[in-house]
């Protein structure tokens, strides 16, 4: 294990910088924390959770595919994907953490696998930072996610008052530490701090959620639940729930037509929009109810059906925090999980 | 104030007055309050909050509600009640549809403010004096309540019901210094390119989630010309910085003079991009250009862009105020 003064975190950060572009969660104009490239003077931020999720670095919102050009009869494809720098993305928590092996699931090994999302996983290194601080929103716990032990990187640390603790897991991470300003620490030097972390956890107030009603094969018993019409009445039909969820995954792919040359991009899509997956033949979710409907059934049943029964919700919280309703996975688990 | 506004739900089912009672429901926490149709006495017993939480504005939804058959009860704060009459302005609410109770409020809080201030983990909360206690994970913290207010409330522009059927409380006046201009004067008083800059630092944090758009009352459109795929500028997502300009603007556009400043927009954001601040420079430029005009707060007036006098500015004065040309 290696450890570095807090005091001298812009050491590393520097050090790091110079190897690789390295991503940190910085508050932004408003104070909402966002991954970005660290440069000096930037100082980590003090939340427990970036706004967007750490998968916009391997998914991000937009992204261009291929561009057109025209001139007259002749139409020129131009190839828009990008070579990708290694980076390095620091203090990821262990829910999003997670949320990259769900998406790994889908992007990266379910054929056909996406050459852009392999592209910048590939060339990341990922530094995992155990929470000591978790928010009442935080129900990780739920779906088997530790805290306290930073798993699911390349390097899982741990922090104290004084101290980063760091732990390599892969061999990127190995390579990562190799030659960076670290001071060597014992094994068991962020004993007490897990220790620590594990005894907030029992504090946290959705720490027991039951999740035994979903899972994969219980579409038939859920799918006409008409506890759906009352839990989406408010619901807003935004985007927001599906935007900051870091296992979100669904896109769209768009032309931006400027006359003479088209971009064609993806961007993410939201099962909440009154458009997401309309066809010719019309829109096969009419209603919110539908839509709603399929955002909770992608997380706790569809997905386990496809993924040997693996939750597609890391219980980060984010939509609890951010929907302008407050209605939330966590209510749709209590709602429907209560009354079967 | 909640034992009342439950009491009066309660007895607006009992005897009939209406078939259910729109309010706020209680959630897994404090704060987590969710819009909702209640149709029982039990049910209002068991969940109806009413608190310094209650922050949504439930004259949107009224729309639909309206639309359906009997008669629903809604709880109208003194900024809400703006909305309200918006919407009946433009047809958009069935007035007999409906009964409005309007309530006097002290200002709504936001816990995006509390967590700002550093409280973590909150499970519950109380007020004392004019401070809130928070219970956290991490021990008991306290705040003052008015760091904790939305800011559409510390600017409050009016403590007065515009349109009720009864009143909880006492209905309180218009409130012409709550300085809800003050900011707008501020950018103005910017050069252009600080001001530029200052919209692209706030725009470019837009995800395009469209939570400002779909809370926002005074956009009820069937269907909105950014989910038209034949209106040639649908998103789903802005694809350059021209698209999330374009997106704020157009909006700023599509509801001057029918944005009552309610504060929705600003208050959904989950970048906190001050929305309100764009839609205030509409307002206040109105003022200063047709006459005050504050929209929803009659039933007569007309908005300035649906009005002609021979005194409205010429399309000259964009040059005049453009600085530049
Ligand atoms: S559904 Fe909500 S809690 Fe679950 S991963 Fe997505 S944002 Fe987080
Ligand atoms: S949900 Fe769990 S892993 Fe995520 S921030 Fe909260 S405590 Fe940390
Ligand atoms: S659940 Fe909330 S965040 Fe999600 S679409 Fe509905 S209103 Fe928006
Ligand atoms: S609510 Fe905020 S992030 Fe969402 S579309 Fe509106 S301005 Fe953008």
């Amino acid at each position: 294990m290696k450890k570095i003064a807090k005091a001298k975190i812009d050491d590393l950060f520097k050090a790091i910088s110079e190897k690789e572009v390295l991503y940190l969660p910085v508050d932004d104009a408003q104070g909402q924390a966002a991954f970005i490239p660290w440069k000096e003077g930037l100082k980590m931020s003090g939340d427990l959770n970036t706004v967007r999720s750490a998968k916009d670095l391997f998914f991000p919102q937009v992204e261009s595919l291929v561009n057109f050009k025209m001139d007259g009869k002749k139409l020129e494809i131009i190839d828009a994907k990008r070579e990708n720098d290694p980076f390095v993305i620091f203090g990821v928590r262990p829910c999003d953490a997670k949320s990259f092996e769900i998406l790994d699931k889908v992007f990266y090994y379910s054929e056909p696998v996406d050459s852009f999302y392999i592209a910048r996983r590939d060339k990341s290194t990922v530094v995992v930072l155990a929470c000591n601080e978790p928010e009442e929103t935080c129900f990780c716990q739920a779906f088997g996610i530790d805290q306290a032990e930073a798993a699911g990187g390349d390097v899982s640390a741990w922090e104290d008052g004084e101290n980063f603790y760091f732990k390599a897991v892969t061999e990127k991470g190995e390579a990562l530490l190799e030659g960076l300003p670290l001071e060597d620490a014992e094994d068991g030097a962020a004993d007490d701090i897990k220790k620590a972390a594990k005894a907030v956890m029992e504090k946290l107030p959705l720490r027991d959620l039951d999740l035994s009603k979903f899972g994969a094969g219980k579409t038939q018993e859920l799918f006409d639940d008409p506890a759906w019409a009352k839990l989406s009445e408010s619901c807003l039909g935004c985007g927001t729930c599906t935007f900051v969820c870091p296992t979100c995954q669904c896109f769209d792919i768009k032309d931006f037509d400027g006359g003479k040359q088209i971009r064609r991009f993806r961007c993410w899509d939201s099962c909440m929009y009154s458009d997401f997956t309309q066809m010719s033949a019309g829109q096969p979710r009419p209603t919110q109810k539908e839509r709603f409907r399929q955002r909770f059934m992608h997380k706790l049943v569809y997905y386990p059906d496809m993924h040997e029964g693996m939750f597609s919700c890391v219980g980060c919280g984010r939509c609890l925090r951010k929907c302008p309703i407050h209605m939330n996975i966590v209510k749709v688990i209590k709602t429907i999980g209560e009354e079967k | 104030m909640q034992a009342v506004i439950k009491k009066k739900a309660k007895e607006l089912l009992e005897c009939g007055t209406v078939d259910r009672v729109l309010g706020w429901k209680a959630g897994e926490f404090f704060y987590d309050l969710t819009p909702a149709v209640f149709t029982t006495p039990e049910e209002i017993d068991k969940d109806f909050v009413f608190s310094v939480f209650s922050g949504a504005n439930m004259s949107k939804y009224l729309i639909e509600e309206t639309k359906k058959e009997g008669k629903v009860a809604a709880f109208i704060k003194p900024c809400d009640s703006y909305s309200l009459v918006q919407l009946q302005k433009e047809h958009r609410i069935k007035r007999e549809n409906c009964y409005i109770v309007g309530i006097a409020c002290d200002g709504m809080c936001d816990m995006g403010l509390v967590r700002e201030a550093g409280i973590k983990g909150a499970t519950a909360v109380s007020e004392k004096d004019d401070k809130l206690v928070l219970e956290t994970i991490y021990g008991e913290k306290e705040m003052p309540k008015e760091k904790a207010l939305l800011e559409r409330c510390v600017h409050c522009k009016s403590k007065k019901v515009v349109d009720f059927d009864e009143m909880i409380g006492e209905n309180g006046e218009e409130n012409p210094d709550c300085g809800r201009f003050d900011e707008v004067e501020r950018l103005e008083a910017m050069t252009p390119d600080e001001r530029f800059a200052f919209w692209r630092s706030q725009l470019s944090r837009c995800i395009r989630c469209n939570a400002c758009r779909n809370v926002c009352p005074a956009c009820s459109c069937e269907k909105c010309v950014f989910d038209n795929p034949d209106s040639g500028i649908a998103q789903k997502a802005a694809a350059s910085d021209f698209e999330e300009n374009n997106f704020h603007i157009i909006r700023a556009y599509h509801v001057a003079g029918r944005c009552t400043d309610c504060g929705e927009c600003s208050r959904v954001c989950p970048q906190n991009i001050p929305l309100h601040l764009l839609n205030r420079k509409f307002i206040k430029d109105m003022n200063e250009l047709y006459g005050f005009y504050q929209a929803g707060a009659d039933f007569e007036t007309k908005p300035p862009i649906m009005n002609y006098t021979t005194n409205d500015a010429e399309p000259s004065v964009v040059y005049q105020r453009g600085g530049s040309k």
